[in-house]
């Protein structure tokens, strides 16, 4: 068998992009092998509607577990699940989202299965079958060819690198019922705190405006906030490691090592140097601006576009023009 | 309380990193080591928990070559009592270092183990969730703060969006990433007292890496960018550019 089994991230029984990337991967590397892809959901009661949408993007079949004890993510059930789903399957490759759930789910699985795990990929091709696996390492120096001598292969994938792609065929659903006992788990999530109302997670957005130490003071945020709603759907604020130390901004929007490694459609980088830790993270972004009254900095190396001067008059113009762009339609 | 930290030497995150001549290891001369930042915090959590209990031990344990010492010596400067190094291969295999340290801390069976999210050289962030799998124990990853009670640990985990509020039973195994645990400087005393710290060095049960690196390639450099101008007048220019050329809006 030469199958390819994705794992599909939902969330308020809503199937998230990272889902739809990993089917999509599921599904170009079940081709490259000649095989099925496959694509696993788990959730609480009704989650199976929202399955079939799994099938555009290229699972054949959507195994779908549900269970009252499973709405929201538990880490002992969900591994378990998982990997009775992928030792009943005789897979090929395995793809999970490197996302906040992933990257606690798919090394459980891992250990569960006794097979090694390559997290944070950016690379996935099947070359003369096999499965050529890159990822970065330290935070994005360097890029690491990776051999891998077991199956099946389990890797996750970065989110916003591999584009999600329809093929418009359904998918069919198959019901399965989740062997699990909660009052086995040894870890139980008891509150879910959201972050401000309808605020993006910086790893999750496809456009960033990220502040540094060149903002002068906490206050000056709203700035970065009317660039940001300007710019409109799909944008998170980030920050320099600097802000979030000095305790300017909290540390979920720091970007670089000891933050978050994006890789957005557009970054904007305002009032930020561009420290080493801070470009590894950021450097593959699709397209990089930066806006820094200093024309030495860093971070006009790796900017595709740069501004020199003063970012309290460049920003409020910004904001300005896009939202007259806007207002044109 | 107990508490074991895991912990690993890792380049300094300001280093500039050189691929060796081989292709497949990273050129460790002229390199700083340091403590993992992800490790210090979690060193900086067992301190503060140990001091709040009024009782206990820290121990740090590792996984590496001899060079490791040093390691440990800083956090044992830190002010942990003592430390074990398992000699051994750390690979890209996280598995592999995950079953090491699981064969140890099964045999110790403290309350509580600690280690950072992720090691800042291979940032794989899966040895955690691994030994905790493999030890049938709680565990809990990419904790912000915690508070031990009544046998049970209640962690504030960041996820997307938000905050989960997890409790774990113990014995449980928490990976750390930055929040409420800056880590502290080593005093000079420290730095004194951790030369006479007991730090027992013994053989890994290690197994044949099955993940490894082919090869490394540095990141493709990025185009040379252009400075489209000089203060708000460039602005004009900039959307211009960022829609028709870039098509990034």
């Amino acid at each position: 068998m030469a199958n390819v089994l994705a794992f599909a991230e939902q969330r308020d029984s809503e199937i998230r992009g990272a889902a739809r990337e990993t089917v999509s991967v599921a599904a170009r590397l079940a081709s490259g092998f000649g095989g099925q892809a496959r694509a696993v959901l788990i959730g609480g009661p009704g989650i199976a509607s929202a399955a079939a949408e799994l099938g555009t993007y290229g699972a054949e079949v959507v195994e779908v577990g549900e269970h009252d004890g499973l709405a929201e993510y538990q880490p002992e059930g969900y591994a378990q699940i998982v990997a009775d789903r992928i030792a009943a399957g005789e897979y090929t490759a395995v793809v999970f989202p490197a996302t906040g759930l992933g990257k606690d789910l798919a090394p459980r699985v891992a250990a569960l299965l006794d097979v090694p795990l390559a997290t944070d990929v950016t690379g996935l091709e099947v070359e003369d079958g096999r499965l050529v696996i890159v990822r970065p390492a330290y935070a994005g120096k360097v890029f690491a060819h990776l051999t891998l001598d077991a199956s099946p292969a389990l890797v996750s994938i970065r989110p916003n690198v591999f584009q999600p792609s329809e093929h418009g065929a359904a998918g069919t659903v198959e019901a399965f019922a989740p062997e699990v006992d909660p009052s086995t788990w040894h870890v139980r999530v008891t509150e879910r705190k959201a972050s401000g109302e309808g605020e993006l997670d910086v790893a999750e957005a496809t456009v960033i405006v990220s502040g540094g130490r060149g903002m002068k003071d906490p206050s000056n945020w709203g700035l970065l906030e009317d660039l940001r709603d300007a710019i409109g759907a799909g944008t998170a604020l980030g920050a320099s490691r600097a802000v979030v130390d000095a305790g300017w901004r909290p540390h979920a929007e720091q970007v670089g090592q000891t933050g978050k490694t994006v890789a957005p459609k557009l970054y904007v980088a305002i009032g930020i140097s561009g420290a080493i830790q801070h470009l590894a993270g950021m450097r593959t972004s699709k397209t990089i601006v930066a806006i820094n009254k200093d024309p030495d900095a860093p971070i006009f190396n790796v900017a595709d576009y740069g501004i020199v001067g003063d970012l309290f008059d460049v920003v409020p113009r910004l904001t300005e023009e896009l939202k007259a762009l806007k207002a044109r339609g | 309380m107990n508490i074991i930290v895991c912990v690993k030497r890792v380049p300094d995150t300001e280093t500039r990193i050189r691929i060796g001549e081989d292709g497949t290891t990273i050129d460790p001369s002229g390199v700083k080591f340091i403590i993992s930042p992800y490790d210090e915090f979690a060193i900086e959590a067992a301190l503060r928990t140990k001091e709040g209990s009024g009782e206990g031990e820290v121990t740090l344990l590792t996984l590496g070559d001899t060079a490791a010492q040093e390691t440990l010596r800083a956090g044992l400067a830190m002010g942990a009592d003592k430390a074990v190094l398992l000699e051994g291969a750390s690979t890209m295999d996280g598995l592999a270092t995950a079953k090491a340290l699981a064969a140890e801390l099964a045999e110790a069976d403290v309350p509580l183990v600690l280690m950072g999210v992720k090691a800042a050289d291979d940032d794989q962030q899966q040895v955690g969730p691994m030994v905790g799998t493999l030890l049938g124990r709680a565990c809990v990853t990419g904790v912000t703060e915690f508070e031990v009670a009544d046998g049970k640990v209640v962690c504030q985990r960041e996820v997307e969006g938000g905050v989960d509020v997890v409790e774990a039973d113990l014995p449980a195994l928490i990976t750390i990433t930055k929040g409420a645990y800056e880590p502290r400087y080593a005093s000079l005393k420290g730095i004194m007292a951790a030369k006479r710290k007991p730090l027992e060095q013994k053989e890994a049960s290690t197994q044949p890496p099955r993940l490894s690196v082919a090869r490394y390639e540095y990141p493709p450099e990025r185009a040379a960018g252009k400075v489209v101008g000089e203060g708000a007048d460039a602005v004009p220019e900039l959307v211009r550019l960022l829609r028709e050329e870039a098509n990034a809006l």
